[in-house]
């Protein structure tokens, strides 16, 4: 790989940036691959990288229907954390954060990982309980995490209001994990892109997958705009749109597809530098690097494929920032948008084989799968490559909807679905 | 000297009332009607903020939404705004405005030495750099990129103002109250359709407040005048002003915010709220937004003093400001023209109008060639000089193909710079719902193509510029809308009014203005000037493989801007064509996204805030006497409870103890008001609890009661509660306080969706009751002089049975129930009477020592019996067997959950019990509720993942034990008992724990049964 670095620059600022190589080819598809992943999201970039660097399999593709990263991975408010309270999900989060930790160095691409904390905040006794419950397993488990009181939240986050009689659900504590922070969206999508090129991965866009054709139980390829791809390994990556696909190899996953908002403040001077969540009153907020509040809410009600919300759920939402943070009253929303997050009922993801041999599945990440882009990738990389999950994904196959080992994350994931 | 650049006369500002205002700390002057951007340019001021990357000097440049560069912070203290567009802020008496972003002036801002660094810094520099060494990134290169962030400053103190919301249905919306809006609004209005008109200006009448056009012989504006006045007089039309639709939702859904006195003052003068929104539901919507001039991009097009053509004619026209004193006019179509000759007309000198169309022909052509304006056809302006502003353009001859320039540089001398790249319809709205686009060839941009729903565009926002052509589209979309609600037809009945006819020549079409070098050497060519983002930085994009218009936005950040792109965006999309060498109709445009303009956070959250409204508060019907009686209150669910009852200097503890003690040894009073209530009723109720509830229900009597738990479908404890049978087809249910809606919710979902063929009907009940708990050895006599009608001994009315009675003579149901283990009644009374009752109850009791007690002490007294409380002791992980429940689960009938019973995960042999606790070392130690149970002694220093056994649930302090009790899920837990577990603290502490029964006290149940 030629490598981004500030000589580089300086190098091609001579020739005033004439010569920059291609971050990736846009390569026509193959008549075959070892493998395809379909959906060129962070969780299939991820694992087609992690296919071709953890298990030497460089002949696959990632097909994208329309652009780079553009569903949910260019659509989320990129909250990192790994303070989830299940042993399973403490596990794959938690790798996750540790591969975000190193991979602007691995793939020479700055993704923006600031670590600057990330608060979620109790409102009343029982969150309380569930936030000391949570901490105590996340530190046992390995994962930072400290529980802070109203007093101590205040002082990390100033703007915060924690009056007991001024508001409507005060603020009586947090839990806080110094590790979790923000990245930047697009540069995962195309620093894993660039990744994926070099590797000799195909990185394909504007390439839909219409069809996936079996032959007794096994998957022999898959139909495209682009025509038809051979192959004998499908990796379905594809979110919200992960029921369609499902279709495709008829089979049905236990996943809603739902719209889930978000929206940013005009850019204004720093004003918080952490990242607090509220599960209560459903809102959370960063500032990113150029200044806009960074905002987000509880999934819309209904199912639905549209990358579309309900305006009602932003002025819940924006009421619930104002009650928390009551001087953002007279900053201004600038820009809201919605993607199409698939939920599992326990809130917990799918990194599953399927009963199609060949087929994976790795979705259900609904409201919260951006933090585990990279151990999601990780592990269903593992999956496709043997052919059966790691430990780290075991949990989360399908058949735990059989057996009833569920793994209900309600309570961490944030927000409720 | 003040306003030196204020023409004579002319423009819509009352020249009788001057202003005082200050802008970074000069004081100055202009009038009523000015924006703040037209009175500092009548002051000579051009050079208002910087940009965001390179700090470069940014003047005035478009009049309205459109503007990316006059961002101010208005104001000071608890009312300040960051952010604000000069172009759009209404001059007032005293407005203070600063310039952000820069240090220590807007004319000297130290950051600019950025500029030199400009060539290390290309689009998407920094996913390229900050990498090394690793360290730096968090302590060196974030903090400072953080730093450097954003423009104005978010005040410091909770807003003064207050913001309001109103919902209104209409026939027809229309948004925008142009010609073309004002048209619709007379066709559907005179039809009596309920029509509402809104635009973002103070004034109706959209472009014609700025131009020179006639109607029927006069002005524009007057025509526009008596349209206004014809539809004040319409009962079924509403007019706002000052209003922005700022997002098009589903199904005629429009957010229109209504600026109410933010042109009066810095916060409401007059206890008005500052601003309102309206959310509309429209049942059709006439978009007649107009157009925005689109600049053109040439090298160094950001210096202050260079604008679009239309925004320099609106200076000069609508606030009689002159801009310059020497313009050069470039363009490539002839509404720049105009322009030309509003200068002229004005006494502007115009050094020049430079066309790059070689030939053309038309009356406004003429008429600046009459007027003798110089006019360089076929030529382009490469350049152009100044330092904080422009002082003068090079011009040079074009090629055929527009790709280049060739020959002699002629150097004009100008201050004003005002250029014209063709006009592009602000399809915003029209696209938020969904509507398609198509790029239209004649005019070099995207128009309208498939609208959603009842919607319609008309005049210059559907790509037609032609002011005839404009009024009549207008009244077109008005008939059509008006006839889609049953007023008239679609024939169009009024009259449009007369226009001269303008013949025009095409535009040609440029996004890029050729230099003498290629591009990336050429100097910076701007697109998005708020961001600094070039047409280099374009071109960088695409050969770097960022080939969607998607992104190169987002390498580029080109619209990321508070303007979101709407003099650049097109021109962006043109110059990603031209370099991706595709067709700018296949390229496409990046999605319009609502806020159509930034709109006030608190204006979305409107009164809806602080303890009483932010979300409902639910109070018992004796709330008052308890925040009488000292207590201090829990919220539970919507509620607020009586968490306990502090005596004058009494510690918590010290209460808890109180209560629990006097419950226990004489009568305590609980408000169970709080409980959901469901009345269920009809032929088939018991059918219907039979199925909802594990237990069998069907043989209950009527007039007995029983403990239910209700599974979700997974086979996990939802909720549970007690329910009694009223009559043979009637039931009271009762679940958990912060259950009741998602279990109303569950059971209206079966009823409808899974067993329609059941007759029964649910009505909440949860507020119509009010429930009086009493419990203690002396509740029996307590209740015996409040009650009448039912005989209580324990014989007559045995535990879990209730009767209709009387309570202080008003009609109740008393139900004899126990969740504290003592001898317990419930009484039930209409809620208007509830503090009537209680206070009987208070009264009856006072010889026998009765005390309040709250949600504490109840937890308090429950957990000694091992009582569990569904959501605190149950997490939507555990079934009834991890709780020993396996008596409360029919083996002869099917009930929601009993299928993920059997499967196996419920099975497991090691899955967590309930159990409870005690401390060893210390018996009086409460172990916090939350933590974690584990075997290895040394968890907090041993190697981590540590295997975790189980969690408390609930923990307390038992003054009736004299020690403290926890109740737990722990692994195996039922086979354990006696077995030390370890709960490591995250202040090092280990608290030894003993795993016992979660039965502490009267484990035979003896004292309820009395
Ligand atoms: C508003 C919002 C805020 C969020 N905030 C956070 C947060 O703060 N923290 C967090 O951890 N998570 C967050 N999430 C969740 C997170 O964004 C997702 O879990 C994660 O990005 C999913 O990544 P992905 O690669 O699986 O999906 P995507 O990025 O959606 O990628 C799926 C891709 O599949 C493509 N595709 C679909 N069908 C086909 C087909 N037939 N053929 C080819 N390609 C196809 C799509 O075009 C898409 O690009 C948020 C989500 C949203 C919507």
């Amino acid at each position: 790989m030629r490598k981004y670095s500030i000589f580089s620059l300086a190098r091609n600022a001579l020739s005033h940036h004439e010569n920059w190589w291609q971050a990736w080819r846009s390569p026509e598809p193959k008549k075959r691959y070892d493998a395809v992943i379909i959906g060129g999201g962070g969780h299939g970039l991820s694992t087609a990288y992690y296919l071709a660097k953890e298990h030497g399999m460089t002949n696959i593709a990632v097909i994208e229907k329309g652009w780079l990263g553009g569903g949910n991975t260019g659509r989320n408010t990129t909250i990192i954390r790994s303070n989830y309270l299940w042993t399973a999900s403490a596990g794959i989060y938690e790798k996750g954060l540790k591969l975000w930790e190193g991979i602007t160095q691995e793939v020479n691409f700055n993704m923006m990982l600031s670590q600057r904390g990330v608060l979620n905040l109790g409102h009343n006794l029982q969150d309380m309980r569930t936030i000391e419950r949570r901490v105590n397993a996340n530190r046992l488990n390995g994962v930072d995490g400290v529980v802070l009181n109203a007093q101590q939240v205040k002082e990390m986050v100033p703007i915060i209001n924690t009056s007991e009689t001024n508001t409507r659900f005060p603020v009586l504590g947090s839990s806080y994990q110094p590790r979790g922070g923000i990245a930047r969206h697009d540069a995962l999508a195309w620093g894993m892109a660039r990744a994926c090129d070099d590797l000799g991965i195909d990185v394909i866009q504007q390439c839909e997958v219409t069809g996936i054709r079996r032959e007794d139980g096994q998957v022999t390829g898959v139909d495209t705009t682009k025509g038809f791809i051979e192959t004998n390994k499908v990796g379905a990556v594809t979110a919200g749109n992960s029921g369609v696909i499902a279709d495709m190899a008829g089979i049905r996953l236990p996943v809603q597809s739902r719209p889930l908002q978000a929206l940013v403040s005009e850019p204004i001077k720093p004003v918080i530098d952490t990242v607090v969540m509220s599960g209560a009153v459903h809102v959370y907020i960063s500032q990113s690097d150029k200044g806009e509040l960074v905002i987000g809410a509880g999934v819309d009600k209904y199912n639905g494929y549209g990358q579309k919300g309900s305006i009602s759920v932003i002025e819940e939402q924006l009421a619930a920032l104002v009650e928390l943070y009551p001087i953002v009253s007279r900053l201004r929303l600038l820009r809201h948008w919605a993607g199409c997050v698939d939920v599992c009922p326990d809130a917990s993801p799918l990194l599953t084989k399927t009963p199609v041999d060949g087929l994976y599945f790795n979705c259900g990440w609904g409201t919260g799968g951006w933090k585990a882009t990279l151990g999601s990738g990780w592990c269903f990389a593992h999956t496709i490559a043997n052919d059966e999950p790691h430990p780290l994904n075991e949990a989360f196959s399908m058949k735990r909807f059989e057996t009833g080992a569920v793994i209900d994350e309600h309570g961490a994931a944030g927000v409720a679905h | 000297m003040s306003q030196t650049k204020r023409l004579q006369s002319g423009g819509r500002i009352d020249r009788s009332k001057p202003l005082t205002f200050t802008f970074n700390g000069q004081s100055l002057q202009g009038y009523e009607g000015d924006t703040l951007a037209s009175a500092l340019l009548a002051n000579g001021i051009s050079l208002v903020s910087r940009s965001f990357k390179l700090h470069r000097p940014r003047g005035i440049m478009g009049a309205g939404a459109e503007c990316p560069n006059s961002l101010v912070q208005v104001g000071r203290g608890a009312g300040t705004i960051p952010n604000l567009r000069a172009t759009q802020t209404e001059l007032y008496q005293g407005l203070e405005a600063n310039s952000v972003n820069c240090w220590p002036s807007v004319k000297f801002d130290v950051n600019a030495v950025t500029g030199l660094f400009s060539p290390l810094l290309p689009a998407g520099f920094y996913y390229k750099t900050f990498k090394w060494p690793k360290s730096w990134w968090d302590k060196v290169y974030e903090p400072r990129i953080r730093k450097a962030a954003g423009f104005g400053k978010a005040p410091t103190e909770p807003d003064p103002d207050r913001y309001d919301k109103k919902n209104r249905h209409c026939d027809v919306l229309i948004v925008g109250a142009g010609p073309a809006g004002l048209a619709a609004a007379l066709e559907a209005g005179r039809r009596g359709a309920r029509v509402i008109l809104c635009d973002e200006q103070n004034e109706f009448g959209g472009s014609l407040l700025a131009n020179r056009q006639y109607l029927d012989g006069k002005p524009g504006i007057e025509w526009a005048k008596t349209a206004v006045a014809e539809l004040e007089s319409l009962e079924e039309v509403t007019l706002l002003a000052r209003t922005t639709a700022f997002g098009h939702y589903h199904h005629g859904f429009v957010s229109l915010l209504e600026r109410v006195t933010d042109h009066m003052g810095l916060t409401s003068p007059d206890g008005r709220p500052r601003q309102r929104q309206w959310r509309v539901r429209a049942n059709q919507v006439v978009l007649a937004t107009g157009a925005i001039e689109r600049p053109l991009v040439f090298c160094n097009n950001d210096r202050p003093g260079i604008m679009p053509a239309s925004a320099v004619s609106t200076y000069i026209n609508r606030y009689g400001v002159r801009p310059g004193q020497r313009a050069v006019v470039f363009t490539n179509n002839d509404s720049a023209y105009q322009t030309a000759l509003d200068l002229n007309d004005h006494g502007i000198d115009v050094a020049a109008i430079v066309d790059v169309r070689p030939e053309s022909d038309s009356v406004l052509v003429d008429r600046a060639r009459k007027e003798e304006i110089p006019i360089y056809g076929g030529y382009a302006v490469v350049d152009t000089r100044g330092g904080q502003h422009v002082s003068g353009v090079k011009v040079m001859r074009l090629n055929g193909r527009g790709d280049g320039v060739y020959g002699e540089i002629h150097h004009l001398d100008c201050d004003l710079v005002a250029s014209s790249g063709g006009w592009n319809p602000v399809i915003h709205l029209h696209s938020h719902p969904g509507g398609t686009m198509r790029y239209d060839e004649s005019i070099a941009s995207f128009v309208p193509d498939q609208a959603v729903g009842n919607t319609y565009n008309a005049g210059a926002c559907n790509g037609n510029f032609a002011l005839g052509g404009c009024i009549t589209e207008g009244l077109s979309a008005g008939a059509t809308a008006a006839a889609g609600v049953g007023f008239g037809s679609e024939d169009i009945e009024g009259e449009a009014p007369a226009t001269g006819k303008q013949q025009e020549s095409p535009l040609r079409p440029m996004w890029r203005v050729p230099s003498r070098k290629a591009i990336p050497r050429a100097p910076k060519q701007f697109i998005d000037v708020q961001n600094d983002q070039t047409s280099a930085d374009v071109y960088l994009a695409v050969r770097e493989g960022y080939r969607s218009i998607e992104h190169i936005k987002r390498y580029t950040a080109m619209g990321f801007g508070t303007d979101q792109g709407k003099l650049g965006n097109i021109n962006g999309a043109g110059i990603a064509a031209e370099a991706l060498g595709e067709d700018i109709a296949k390229v496409g445009t990046t999605t319009f996204r609502p806020a159509y303009t930034p709109v006030t956070m608190g204006a979305f959250a409107g009164r809806e805030l602080g303890p009483e409204r932010f979300h409902a508060v639910r109070k018992t019907p004796m709330h008052k006497w308890h925040v009488d009686h000292g207590a201090l209150f829990e919220n539970v669910g919507d509620w607020k409870r009586p968490w306990y009852y502090p005596k004058p200097g009494e510690s918590m503890r010290e209460a808890l103890d109180r209560e629990s003690y006097q419950t226990r040894h004489a009568v305590g009073v609980l408000d169970a008001s709080t409980l959901g209530k469901i009345d269920v009723r009809g032929p088939d109720a018991a059918e219907f609890l039979n199925r909802v509830y594990t237990s069998g229900w069907k043989t209950m009597e009527v007039g007995k009661a029983r403990y239910g738990i209700m599974l979700s479908e997974d086979g996990m404890i939802m909720d549970d509660g007690v329910s009694a049978r009223i009559a043979e087809d009637h039931y009271h249910m009762t679940t958990t306080t912060g259950g009741a809606a998602r279990v109303l919710g569950h059971l209206e979902e079966y009823l409808q969706t899974e067993w329609p063929e059941l007759q029964v009907y649910l009505t909440s009940t949860t507020d119509q009751w009010a429930a009086i708990s009493l419990a203690g050895p002396h509740a029996r006599d307590v209740v015996a002089k409040v009650v009448s009608g039912v005989d209580l001994s324990g014989g007559a009315f045995p535990f879990m049975t209730w009767r209709d009675c009387e309570a202080a003579g008003v009609p109740a149901r008393l139900f004899r129930i126990s969740f504290s283990g003592e001898l317990g009644f419930e009484i039930n009374v209409q809620a208007n009477y509830g503090q009537y009752v209680w206070d009987a109850v208070w009264e009856a009791g006072q010889e026998y020592g009765i005390t309040p007690y709250g949600t504490e002490t109840m937890h308090i007294l429950r957990a000694e019996k091992g009582f569990i409380i569904a959501g605190q002791d149950t997490d939507g992980s555990v079934n009834p067997m991890d709780f020993g429940m396996h008596g409360l689960l029919s083996k002869k009938k099917d009930y929601i959950g009993r299928r993920s019973l059997s499967r196996p995960d419920a099975m497991r042999e090691d899955r967590e019990q309930f159990v409870g606790l005690v401390t060893l070392e210390d018996p009086k130690e409460i172990i916090p509720e939350g933590a974690q149970l584990v075997e290895e002694p040394n968890a907090n220093e041993a190697p981590k993942p540590v295997p975790l056994h189980g969690y408390v649930t609930s923990s307390y302090y038992s003054s009736t034990l004299g020690h403290s009790i926890a109740l737990a899920m722990v692994k195996r837990g039922r086979e354990r008992m006696d077995d030390v577990l370890y709960s490591p603290q995250a202040d090092g502490r280990v608290i030894q724990c003993r795993i016992t029964s979660p039965v502490f006290y009267d484990p035979k149940g003896e004292r309820q049964n009395v």
